[in-house]
């Protein structure tokens, strides 16, 4: 017997050992080799594998700052510049973290419109769509928590202006405030609990719902973007004819697609970590300063849809009620889409014409929250709002009266 | 009646002076390059000799700035280090804070981040524009930001500016001589600019230099897996 088949035979042996208590082989092809998806993916596939990748660089690049970081408000934010300037390569970990929370937010943007886009939040996949809403909440939650921790000017006023906005629900408004804060003001003590949230609770959280959302989504199988059922159609083996395992195939196309986002990745990293104060904004490299309001205050871009909103509603509370709104309205969407088909290819006019409309009103909703809110921005930023909620809330009419093209029965 | 009209007309239309200063003036460009080692150097012995009397960098190591620049440790300790021992120290302010508020009311702040939160352009424009004003209590007032604390400690080397107001337009104006001229002046302040950005974020000059051979890495790895995937997909149509 040669040495190599000697290894073969032990390794299955071993494996052996290890199926009679434990299901690895049998996970191993339900959900990696024999796990089918269609073969008919586009580019806009990736971004769930994407989404995974950079919650990765999250964790390990957040174990690493965790090492050197102070969660005090005297430390912290000289600690954050002893990371940059005195840990070894903490410069790097540092900026590969905060440019992962913004990469975060773009990936799982579009994650979301590819869904959007093909009508993967329909039957049979309502669950794996709100399970992903669930996953979208936390994340803001994280984000929100983290963006406190350097505790510089932009993080203590923006967490001061974000949780104030729980003090315009009527009764227990204020007293919900002081829990979240656990103060009278943001202070220590917020800042310490803020740090227990972003680096347990909610990362716990995230772990277990994306957990959740890939066994959901392996349940019912993955959409592709002509909206079609793969499953219907089977060989005689019962693998569906369109469909093609998970690896090698759509494992060696990620591999490209995580390669190209790598290099815009470090693109940002390297050559521009503050994306011009929008990854990390200039007024955050002066220490928290209680008594000095910056002359403007706007959250980090991935929040400023919602913050528009917010402004645009010239009432505290509806505005925070229209916020809120702005926030859970895509959690409907499974019922709200009345349309027969899925996927935008066999759409007709109507639908194209909201979803574009809708993408424009959400743009320009997160350019007017970085705008001061005066003049000709706020009533700009009314006219997008009403666009934005007028997509969710007149969906269930559109959707039905528009004329859809015959759908194929198999990938094209 | 018609006299008072023209009156609230032209006080609309005249403001006076200080009014005007409120509003934002347009920053210079400081225009400096932090991979000019030597601007840098001249930057450091500015700071060193201009700032750090009242200014801590309390981020910043003598040892960092003496490696990033090409200082030698003696060196450092001959020309920079003025109120430092050790070459591992960071630079401290030779005034304590609490002389600091005594005397102008409040500290100097910290300069370690001062190019980051506030930009070069903003510092350079900032120390340009100083003008004498004998309503305050240093003799002089800013442009860019009124009312300041802040002497105009490069006096000697500028000299003194007059605020103009010529028709539309403010101008500031030296009217009595330093020892330098506007170029050299103006070289003088993008150096110390120079500096500020390098202290702000010291690996920005490395940083980059990295993220080319991170890409390159990755685009060779990026053709490996382009092969990869096509061999795998080979037979699926």
């Amino acid at each position: 017997m040669t040495d190599n088949t000697k290894k073969i035979e032990n390794n299955s042996k071993l494996l052996a050992w290890i199926d009679e208590r434990f299901p690895y082989s049998e996970t191993m092809k339900e959900h990696i080799t024999e796990y089918y998806a269609s073969k008919n993916f586009n580019v806009w596939y990736v971004f769930g594998v994407l989404a995974m990748v950079v919650l990765v660089i999250q964790l390990l690049t957040g174990i690493f700052l965790t090492m050197n970081y102070k969660p005090s408000s005297e430390e912290a934010f000289s600690s954050v510049e002893y990371i940059m300037r005195d840990v070894e390569w903490g410069w790097l970990i540092r900026y590969m973290h905060s440019t992962g929370a913004s990469f975060f937010f773009i990936v799982v943007y579009l994650h979301m419109f590819r869904a959007m886009l093909y009508g993967s939040y329909k039957k049979p996949r309502e669950l794996i769509w709100i399970i992903g809403m669930l996953i979208f909440l936390v994340l803001m939650a994280e984000a929100f928590a983290g963006y406190l921790l350097p505790w510089g000017q932009m993080s203590y006023w923006g967490a001061q202006v974000i949780i104030s906005i729980f003090g315009a629900i009527p009764f227990f408004g204020e007293a919900l405030v002081e829990i979240i804060r656990g103060d009278y003001s943001i202070s220590d003590i917020t800042l310490n609990r803020f740090f227990a949230l972003h680096v347990i609770v909610l990362p716990l959280a995230l772990i277990a719902l994306i957990f959740v959302h890939i066994v959901a989504l392996h349940e019912v199988g993955s959409n592709n973007p002509d909206g079609i059922e793969i499953k219907d159609y089977k060989n005689d083996q019962g693998i569906p004819i369109d469909g093609v395992a998970f690896h090698p195939y759509h494992t060696s196309k990620d591999l490209v697609a995580i390669i190209a986002f790598l290099m815009v990745f470090s693109l940002v990293v390297f050559f521009a970590p503050d994306m011009g104060g929008y990854f990390l904004e200039y007024a955050n490299f002066e220490k928290a300063n209680p008594s000095a309001t910056p002359e403007h205050i706007a959250p980090v871009w991935y929040f400023t849809p919602y913050y528009a909103i917010l402004r645009a509603v010239p009432d505290k509370l509806g505005g925070a009620i229209a916020m809120g709104l702005s926030v859970l309205l895509p959690l409907f969407l499974p019922w709200l889409d009345r349309s027969k088909v899925k996927s935008i290819r066999y759409r007709g006019w109507i639908y194209k014409f909201a979803l574009t409309t809708f993408v424009i009103s959400f743009i320009s909703l997160g350019v007017l929250g970085v705008l001061p809110a005066d003049g000709i921005y706020v009533s700009m930023a009314r006219f997008f709002s009403i666009l934005y909620f007028a997509f969710f809330l007149l969906m269930p009419y559109f959707s039905m009266i528009d004329k859809t093209k015959p759908v194929p029965d198999r990938v094209t | 009646m018609k006299l008072r009209f023209c009156i609230l007309i032209s006080a609309i239309f005249f403001t006076p002076v200080g009014a005007s200063a409120a509003v934002k003036k347009p920053l210079m460009s400081a225009n400096n390059d932090i991979y000019d080692i030597e601007s840098l150097q001249r930057g450091a012995r500015n700071f060193m000799n201009y700032c750090s009397g009242c200014h801590s960098a309390e981020y910043i190591r003598y040892d960092v700035i003496g490696e990033d620049l090409g200082i030698s440790q003696s060196q450092l300790k001959e020309y920079l280090m003025f109120n430092a021992q050790q070459t591992f120290d960071t630079i401290n302010a030779s005034m304590t804070p609490e002389d600091a508020s005594g005397w102008f009311g409040q500290a100097p702040p910290d300069l370690s981040l001062a190019a980051r939160a506030k930009g070069t352009d903003y510092i350079y424009t900032f120390l340009k524009s100083f003008y004498l004003d004998n309503t305050s209590p240093t003799g002089v007032d800013n442009v860019v930001l009124v009312g300041t604390s802040m002497p105009n400690v490069l006096w000697e080397l500028q000299g003194h500016q007059k605020y103009l107001q010529n028709e539309n337009e403010l101008k500031l104006e030296v009217y009595i001589p330093g020892k330098m001229n506007e170029e050299e002046f103006n070289s003088f302040l993008r150096d110390t600019s120079n500096f500020l950005e390098y202290i702000s974020e010291p690996v920005k000059i490395k940083r980059q230099a990295l993220g080319v051979k991170v890409l390159f890495f990755l685009a060779f790895f990026m053709i490996l897996a382009y092969f990869l995937k096509k061999e795998v997909w080979k037979d699926i149509k």
